[in-house]
């Protein structure tokens, strides 16, 4: 037991070698970039998914009445309104209260000062239960009495297909950048393996067994995907504080504190045991295609 | 300790390397295989570690059936015979002392006992003085008599070497078998493969000719 550790702890140590000359660090290095695409584009998905989901995601919808409605048609709406089980709820935004509203929004005052009347007609803004809200819109469009219905959700929508389209995108990029890691991998063996051929014959002559002559290949396959996962982490990092600098006035410009922010400790450390298993795999094949030929004559 | 029994082996192709061989090696024996280049001798010797296999008949080596081993019990096989070659198969990125720690390295010693183990086999081939020189600075003789001491590290019980002074001077050779010699009297059985005839009368051992892949 003693033994095979001593073992393992000799094929970590001059697999730990091995990398850490240019070609291994370089091949490292040719990972870590490749992936710190997918790692950001998720980091940067994330960030605008919190954002998105922050944001009011229950669709209004926007009743207007017409210009000239008298009140007591409102009240007869506001009662329909009320009494329909889809809604969930609802407010009256009567005209003046509206344009007080747009008044208190800065630059406007001026522009509705000069229209020197009201524009705004009256308006009921209500929420439909869940999945009610396509069938309440298009009803509420026939009633009498409505001018026009807004109902907003299909920017919501719009976003929803989006981001999922994104993710879509970076999983099929993480996919063929992941097959281009174990091939990276393979290639870095097979030269490896290439390199160190009067050794490994010599192994085999001298009772080396199969796992032995394999061990630190292995090993030099998952350091080197482990050592281009962290490698990615670290470009994501970067760029997203290059990012997050330049877009700070930006944001601070709208209100808003928006920040890219770095992908959470469990999807850091999945890039990097993903890259590891990869790095592994790809050792796998190239050992179990490469180590067979090499035999004593 | 080795015993051939109407081995013959064929290569792809058709050519026949040995035909119909039969004999035995006892244990702490030392025996020289000679016959001229291309008699069949090297052939002969990679049955035993199983770098080849047999065509037909049997090896048996330790009362194992070599022929019939495993691809993965190769390697335990291996750990009990010593090889040394012509071209001595040293690596030349590392010291004679980590040429010769090579075996140790999959056994269970620990590295304190690996080390010293290493160096008591260089010592008995005369070269512990050299253990931190490359082997590339060695002479012939002196990178030969490294190979043993990497055969002989892991104290096995069988010492198989292919045409170990070929390439050698007189006197080298001489220092060579003589190491060979002083191994065999601590019980380590011995198979010589050489051509060189006169080397081995000189020592009176027992002879087995090879002449066109048979015993003649």
């Amino acid at each position: 037991m003693i033994g095979w550790l001593r073992q393992h702890r000799q094929a970590l140590l001059l697999a730990m070698r091995r990398l850490s000359r240019t070609a291994g660090l370089l091949s490292a290095a040719v990972i870590g970039i490749a992936l710190a695409l997918p790692a950001g584009g998720y980091a940067v998905l994330e960030s605008l998914r919190s954002v998105a989901s922050r944001a009011s995601f229950d669709p209004e919808i926007s009743v207007f009445l017409p210009l000239g409605a008298r009140r007591a048609d409102a009240e007869a709406l506001g009662a329909r309104l009320r009494a329909d089980p889809r809604v969930a709820r609802m407010r009256f935004v009567p005209r003046d209260q509206a344009l007080k509203e747009l008044i208190s929004v800065q630059g406007l005052s001026e522009m509705v000062a000069a229209l020197g009347h009201n524009p705004l007609p009256d308006a009921f803004v209500l929420t439909a239960r869940p999945d009610a809200h396509e069938t309440l819109a298009s009803d509420l469009r026939k009633l009498p009495g409505v001018s026009h219905v807004q109902a907003d959700a299909a920017w919501a929508r719009r976003l929803a297909a989006l981001a999922a389209l994104g993710r879509i995108a970076l999983w099929l990029l993480a996919a063929l950048l992941g097959a281009a890691l174990i091939a990276v991998t393979f290639n870095t063996i097979r030269l490896q393996i290439l390199t160190q051929r009067d050794e490994i014959e010599v192994s085999k002559l001298i009772g080396a067994s199969d796992a032995f002559i394999r061990r630190p290949f292995y090993y030099l396959g998952l350091l080197q995907g482990l050592a281009g996962g962290a490698i990615a982490l670290a470009i994501v990092a970067l760029a997203l504080a290059l990012l997050n600098r330049e877009l700070r006035p930006l944001a601070e410009s709208y209100g808003s504190s928006f920040r890219f922010e770095f992908l959470p400790a469990a999807a850091a450390a999945a890039v990097c045991l993903m890259a590891g298993l990869l790095g592994w795999l790809g050792a796998h094949f190239s050992v179990t295609r490469h180590l067979r030929d090499i035999e004593p004559r | 300790m080795v015993s051939f029994s109407a081995v013959a082996k064929r290569y792809p192709g058709g050519q026949e390397a040995l035909k119909d061989v039969s004999f035995s090696i006892e244990a702490a024996e030392l025996v020289f295989l000679t016959g001229r280049s291309g008699a069949g001798k090297s052939t002969l010797l990679k049955l035993i570690p199983a770098i080849e296999r047999p065509s037909a008949g049997s090896v048996i080596v330790n009362g194992q059936n070599v022929g019939a081993l495993k691809r993965s019990a190769i390697p335990y096989l291996r750990r009990n015979v010593g090889l040394v070659f012509q071209d001595q198969k040293l690596l030349y990125d590392r010291s004679v002392h980590d040429n010769v720690i090579l075996p140790l390295a999959f056994s269970d010693h620990s590295p304190k006992e690996a080390a010293r183990r290493a160096r008591a086999a260089l010592d008995k081939v005369g070269l512990l003085a050299r253990e931190r020189s490359n082997p590339i600075q060695l002479s012939g003789g002196e990178q030969q008599r490294v190979a043993i001491a990497r055969a002989v590290v892991n104290r096995p019980s069988l010492l198989v070497a292919d045409e170990p002074t070929a390439n050698l001077d007189a006197d080298s050779a001489a220092r060579v078998l003589d190491i060979f010699l002083a191994f065999n009297q601590v019980g380590v059985t011995v198979l010589i493969a050489t051509h060189d005839r006169s080397l081995v009368e000189r020592y009176g051992k027992r002879v087995l000719t090879l002449e066109a892949g048979r015993i003649a």
